[in-house]
């Protein structure tokens, strides 16, 4: 866009020097915690001046930090295979139904991911505490659950727009019911959109932190809630590792998810 | 499906489209239960007792307390703080990806998108590795001799706002990339043959074809940091309390569950407030055609 001002030499050059600072200041974060994850020192110097997998060796060997990795991975898995079904079912309404009936629809999931997190996790607090139900797996998967289904939904929304109905049509007049039709024909058709939006809301859950701080307790505790307990008491490398399997795993997916979309 | 005059097929047409109305059920309901009820329940919540029994005694208590004005005005600062930040670094840096060749750019967007993609508690703790008194950018700081002490970077106002200033960024970036993407090159180019300078270009050109996305960048920013809790709560320190943290305080260590609820509708009602004002300038810039084919 800027191809016609190529005597401008300087303020170009001013332009990208201030937008890699700017990178740099995105990456920067993400990118520290790796040399110090693989450090032999309990103090955070860098460049570290041995290099050890002792933090790696800490995290996998201690039963709080394995206990909330197992219920981390199990709630995002939960997650995954509830708000999938849920995404695709409402997103075939909307696009059957179009109009106004369609956008208040996609208004209404929208709602929890507009809404603070922090709203929705005392609410969900009350409600779950009125049923005895705080510190329980259901409460957190519930909260999961209507995060991920608006996530799933961007993925599955466009994928159904390119769908052709007229196959589902002519399953149905030859006499396939509807759970044939739709487990039959739009399921495998969509299976690469499906995998993608499994991924994305399974991702969401992992991810998710301030539902799980409030709502989930003992046993249940997820890793990003023991992560942000032990960021408030003090700083562990061992979090370090954590960060940098977390990114590293992340990384893939998200590498795995738009390598598809583009095949 | 347009001109049905069969009363049987008008009838299967109305069927077909009870039954599809019918499959977003699931999905409402639970949606239902786990974010709108939970709403309402702060709602009823905020006019009871520890006893139960109905009161406005919360509403009382929170209003009149200093603590809930100070919350608000930080919460504010930091929304406020966090957009300026935003649109100051984020319009070059989106304007300098728009003008790249596109491989080029997919490839730097990737790679500004990568913080969107590590979880939020990732990125804090990389965050008081560089900003503590012993950490990264102190000792860069104070070994070459710019500043004589450590400077206090962290679990204050200002390591917070940087917290949230990089949570921010790439939200903020990618509506400013793509209406900046869709501008229509040879308008640049026209503007400059007929002598235009570069900062001209981008006043009157570039800047006002970009309002719409800058606008939504905007928006986007303050529906997102007005409830920041992470964020605050580690990179603050207990020195910084917007009314996010007031809340969590209230709740966890007061056990104060109606202060907490009328606390969070506070929060709520800041929202729709800030929403409104947002469509409404929508419209204003609609109607006077800046940038309304973005807005």
């Amino acid at each position: 866009m800027l191809d016609a001002y190529p005597d401008n030499r300087l303020a170009l050059i001013l332009l990208w020097g201030f937008s890699a600072l700017v990178m740099a200041f995105l990456m920067l974060p993400t990118l520290v915690v790796v040399p110090l994850s693989f450090s032999a020192s309990d103090l955070l110097e860098f460049p570290p001046r041995a290099y050890s997998l002792r933090w790696y060796e800490n995290f996998f060997g201690s039963a709080t930090w394995m206990a909330g990795l197992r219920t981390s991975l199990i709630l995002g898995t939960l997650t995954a295979t509830v708000a999938v079904p849920l995404a695709l079912l409402a997103c075939i309404s909307i696009n059957r139904l179009g109009g106004k009936a369609a956008l208040a629809i996609q208004g209404v999931l929208l709602t929890p991911s507009i809404v603070p997190g922090i709203l929705l996790a005392i609410g969900l607090f009350f409600v779950l505490a009125a049923q005895g139900l705080v510190g329980t797996l259901f409460g957190v998967l519930v909260g999961h659950v209507v995060l991920a289904i608006p996530v799933a939904c961007i993925v599955l929304l466009p994928a159904l727009a390119r769908f052709d109905w007229n196959q589902v049509q002519a399953a149905r007049s030859l006499g396939a019911n509807w759970a044939r039709a739709i487990g039959g024909i739009i399921v495998p058709q969509l299976r690469l959109s499906l995998l993608s939006a499994t991924l994305m809301a399974f991702l969401t859950s992992l991810d998710e932190s301030v539902i799980s701080i409030f709502v989930a307790s003992g046993r249940n505790s997820t890793l990003p809630k023991l992560m942000f307990l032990s960021l408030r008491d003090q700083i562990d490398p061992t979090i370090a590792a954590i960060s940098t399997l977390w990114t590293a795993i992340v990384v893939v997916v998200v590498l795995i998810v738009t390598l598809r979309q583009r095949s | 499906m347009t001109a049905i005059v069969d009363p049987a097929l008008a009838a299967d047409a109305r069927r077909e489209r009870r039954f599809f109305l019918s499959l977003s059920l699931p999905a409402l309901f639970i949606v239902g239960l786990a974010a709108i009820l939970p709403i309402l329940w702060i709602i009823r919540q905020s006019f009871l007792t520890t006893g139960g029994e109905y009161t406005v005694g919360n509403y009382e208590k929170v209003l009149s307390s200093g603590l809930t004005w100070s919350a608000l005005l930080t919460t504010l600062e930091l929304s406020l703080g966090t957009l300026v930040i935003c649109i100051l670094l984020g319009t070059p840096l989106a304007l300098a990806l728009a003008s790249a060749r596109p491989r080029v750019a997919n490839l730097l967007m990737a790679f500004v998108m990568l913080p969107l993609w590590t979880s939020i508690l990732v990125r804090t703790y990389g965050w008081l590795v560089l900003l503590r008194r012993d950490g990264l950018i102190n000792a860069a700081l104070t070994g070459s001799g710019l500043t004589a002490e450590p400077l206090p970077l962290v679990y204050n106002f200002t390591g917070t706002l940087i917290g949230m200033v990089h949570y921010m960024l790439p939200l903020f970036l990618l509506p400013v990339y793509a209406a900046m993407r869709d501008i229509d090159a040879n308008l640049v180019r026209a503007a400059a043959s007929m002598g235009a300078t570069l900062g001209h270009v981008i006043r009157t050109v570039i800047l006002p074809l970009s309002a719409g996305g800058i606008f939504s960048g905007s928006m986007i920013v303050f529906i997102y940091t007005i409830g920041f809790f992470i964020t605050p709560a580690v990179l603050g320190g207990g020195k910084v309390n917007p009314l996010s943290i007031r809340i969590e305080r209230t709740l966890s260590t007061f056990q104060d569950w109606g202060s907490a609820s009328v606390l969070g509708i506070l929060l709520l009602v800041l929202m729709a407030l800030i929403g409104v004002m947002f469509l409404a300038a929508r419209r204003l810039m609609a109607r006077n055609k800046v940038g309304a084919a973005h807005a």
